[in-house]
């Protein structure tokens, strides 16, 4: 089973394949009649205009066209400065996570911990293009996903080690990081629960636009694996994302394992970029183990979900080095299949390239290298150092309001206040 | 307030049910319920409807959100017209994709928005149950306070009347059991109105539990339940009839058989006082404790399934709290241990009746067998 993959698989192998496109072009509903409901979609302006330019404009390209019209001018897809900074978050990641694995087995951390090894450039490739105020929306392979979005390398380290100065105080663990404050959503456990509440983030973009008419284009990014996409929830939101043309990027990190079932195992379907076409969107399969593929591919439809024209469901085929979880013993993936990936590594990849185009010496690169372990080690250093939550903190936070009176126009609890009577409609 | 008020109806052998009633009507807060003549009266489903309505409103950031809410103005018309003044932009009919819309709403919610997100009938929140559980409730919990979920879920719960097994159950117990959920269940019009808007208005998932067969009811209302600002607390229950005899609590479309089963028992001299919980969770000991204090006799009614259900609870809490106070064993009255059966005569023997409550009052006072 391991080893049939690299011959069944139709998607690796030659490079012309690697980056397809589906377009619905043969799938785009008819205008709709005034008397037929369609949702919220009815009254959108952008629907119509969707409509008139949609026979004659591509929303998504595939990256080997973009590569190919840059090449006249000018080869390279990324400056020096953009260069460092994807190199370095990639770094970040990877030492975080080969720290992460350490400190389990040192007994700092406990429960369950997924670690990223090998997947890095998915992240670092979309979550790089995004502002403060776009958000993301992960699974519990969630560390990285949150580095690279801004939460810093110690929130994170004493998140894991459970101590008070974590992003969420202890309180939430590997599985889920939260932070308001880069809008980063969690961090879910179950499969499939992260893409609605990823999908309701988008919406609440829209709404803000529309309704609220304020100035509003953020987009979501919803990360998941091939396992997901057997599951229901994946489906419903596909539909709703395309029936309500929500700002969302799907975001598949098809690692070909979801714990020890094979994709090919359990899916009728392996191509899962084919399923957006299936609901109304653009579908893109690109290599995941090549950040500047990734990257580009994000552009776009980050571009296009910006501009409102809905969502896009991009898979990009990578690779977990370690296993699922640190107590996944990992004894079914077959070693020919680990070496072939470890050989795309994502880091070494990019570093060949900076140095072949002279965007950068080793001696920069070793530079990050090493200011990166030093952060990661001080991040240890500091969650060692952080103390366990307070006893109260136990049940602190069930409720933002805890005594269900509400909380009054001065921003206090009601209940608190000293005019509180007996008479709510006065309150 | 809705508190245990500092006078005791006097009762004895001697007064008859019609004056008991008015004595009760004139001294009790509660008499709002049983207002003037000449008052409005109100169906629990207008009630509902102008609390979303108004809500909506006063807050842009509030919207509908479910199947049929909108062109075909609910499903039980709780949603009447409101499509129609906010539009779609406001009011969406989703797909029947629980999981999907239910996830949705709380994203939103997390976001910044104010969902009201309505189902069918609770039975249908089983397949969005992990969202209202494990991404509504526990979020601020794993967040430590930084994403707070400002989302109702409403829709009717429990028995209709011959919709079969599936249809049926009432998911009380389940929701009230998880920690960082709100869980109501009104009554009456000024209950269903009050407690709606405090649900919208407050800033944590509530599971809002409406009954099928009570939306056409009429009940008289205050002048001051139609206020726009009006609201009830969250987390008090509400003393329906003040007694001397047995306590009562019950919940939902129970509080009507309660009431019912108190005149009953008035006629033959107990004197029951009910209890109308309002709130499931959290759920006020404090005012049942202090009731049972006064009364030493406990009967817990409720339409649900009877193992670990919400009766279960109130007499945990009463023999933990009250022990030395009770004179008689504590009485719970649920639904049958089956999944409801469709043929008329079989679901009124598993739903219980007037008679069950007057039976189990009567032998909480010793009174029979």
């Amino acid at each position: 089973m391991a080893t049939a993959f690299s011959a069944t698989l139709p998607l690796h192998g030659s490079s012309s394949q690697e980056n397809r496109l589906l377009l619905p072009s043969t799938r785009l509903p008819p205008p709709p009649p005034p008397s037929s409901f369609l949702g919220s979609t009815r009254s959108l302006p952008i629907r119509r205009l969707n409509h008139a330019h949609a026979s004659r404009r591509s929303p998504v390209v595939a990256v080997q066209e973009i590569v190919k019209a840059k090449k006249p001018t000018n080869s390279l897809l990324i400056t020096k400065e953009e260069g460092l900074v994807l190199y370095e978050d990639m770094i970040l990641g990877r030492s975080f996570e080969d720290m992460c694995a350490q400190m389990y087995y040192r007994g700092k951390m406990f429960g369950f911990v997924h670690l990223y090894n090998g997947q890095e450039a998915v992240s670092t490739g979309f979550i790089k293009l995004l502002t403060q105020s776009d958000s993301v929306v992960s699974t519990y392979r969630d560390h990285v996903h949150a580095l690279s979005k801004g939460v810093s390398a110690r929130a994170v380290m004493s998140e894991l080690f459970g101590k008070v100065t974590g992003c969420c105080r202890g309180q939430g663990g590997s599985m889920h990081m939260f932070s308001k404050e880069h809008n980063m959503l969690g961090g879910f456990a179950f499969i499939g629960e992260g893409i609605p509440v990823a999908t309701g983030a988008a919406f609440t973009s829209k709404y803000k636009r529309e309704v609220l008419k304020q100035d509003c284009d953020d987009v979501t990014v919803a990360f998941f694996g091939d396992g997901t996409c057997n599951n229901g929830q994946f489906y419903e939101c596909l539909n709703m994302a395309a029936l309500y043309k929500l700002p969302i990027i799907f975001v598949v990190e098809n690692n070909l394992w979801a714990i020890g079932m094979s994709h090919l195992r359990s899916t009728s379907d392996p191509e899962i970029w084919k399923k957006g076409p299936a609901f109304g969107m653009p579908g893109v399969h690109v290599d995941g183990m090549d950040v500047l593929k990734v990257r580009e591919v994000a552009k776009e439809a980050v571009a296009r979900a910006r501009r409102g024209e809905g969502p896009t469901l991009v898979e990009c085929e990578t690779y977990r080095f370690r296993g699922h979880s640190l107590a996944d013993p990992d004894e079914l993936r077959d070693a020919a299949e680990k070496a072939k990936y470890a050989a795309r590594d994502p880091i070494t990849a990019l570093k060949k390239y900076l140095i072949e185009n002279k965007l950068a010496n080793e001696a920069e690169l070793k530079s990050i290298e090493k200011k990166i372990d030093e952060l990661v080690e001080e991040a240890v250093e500091f969650a060692e150092a952080s103390p366990q939550p307070g006893r109260s903190q136990l049940l602190e936070n069930v409720f933002a309001d805890p005594k269900g009176f509400g909380i009054g126009p001065d921003g206090r609890y009601r209940c608190e206040d000293p005019k509180f009577t007996e008479g709510t409609a006065q309150v | 307030m809705w508190g245990i008020l500092g006078r005791r109806a006097v009762v004895n052998g001697g007064i008859s049910a019609s004056s008991l009633r008015s004595r009760v009507r004139s001294s009790s807060v509660s008499a709002r319920s049983y207002a003037a003549a000449g008052s409005k009266e109100m169906t629990v489903r207008d009630a509902l409807n102008s609390a979303i309505d108004e809500e909506m409103s006063a807050d842009p950031k509030v919207f509908v959100m479910g199947e049929e809410v909108g062109q075909y103005q609910g499903a039980y018309k709780i949603t009447k017209g409101l499509l129609e003044k906010y539009g779609p932009e406001r009011v969406y009919d989703t797909p029947i994709t629980e999981a999907g819309f239910t996830g949705i709403g709380v994203g939103a919610a997390y976001a910044g928005l104010k969902p009201v997100v309505e189902f069918m009938t609770f039975n249908f929140s089983m397949q969005a149950i992990d969202h209202i559980i494990n991404s509504a409730a526990k979020s601020n919990y794993m967040s430590a306070g930084q994403i707070n979920v400002p989302i109702v879920f409403r829709g009717p719960n429990g028995a209709a009347a011959g919709v079969g097994a599936q249809h049926s159950q009432c998911y009380a117990a389940w929701y009230a059991s998880v920690p960082g959920l709100k869980v109501l269940a009104p009554y009456s019009a000024e209950d269903a109105r009050g407690l709606l808007k405090a649900a919208i208005r407050d800033p944590d998932p509530v599971v809002f539990l409406e009954n099928e067969l009570l939306y056409g009811e009429s009940f008289p209302i205050s002048e001051e339940a139609l206020d726009s600002s009006f609201c009830l607390p969250i987390g008090k229950a509400k003393i329906e009839r003040e007694g001397k005899d047995v306590t009562i609590t019950t919940f939902s479309k129970m509080v009507g058989f309660a009431l019912k089963a108190a005149e009953k028992l008035a006629e033959e001299g107990i004197s029951a006082e009910v209890i109308n919980l309002r709130s499931i969770r959290p759920l006020d000991r404090a005012t049942i404790n202090a009731s049972v204090r006064k009364t030493s006799r406990l009967v817990t009614v409720e339409e649900g399934f009877p193992q670990h259900g919400v009766c279960a609870e109130i007499c945990a809490s009463v023999v933990e709290e009250s022990f030395s106070y009770l004179d008689a064993p504590v009485e719970r009255i649920a639904g049958a241990d089956v999944p409801m059966p469709y043929a008329a005569n079989l679901e009124r023997l598993a739903l219980p009746q007037v008679e069950d409550i007057v039976r189990a009052a009567k032998r909480a006072c010793f009174r029979s067998k």
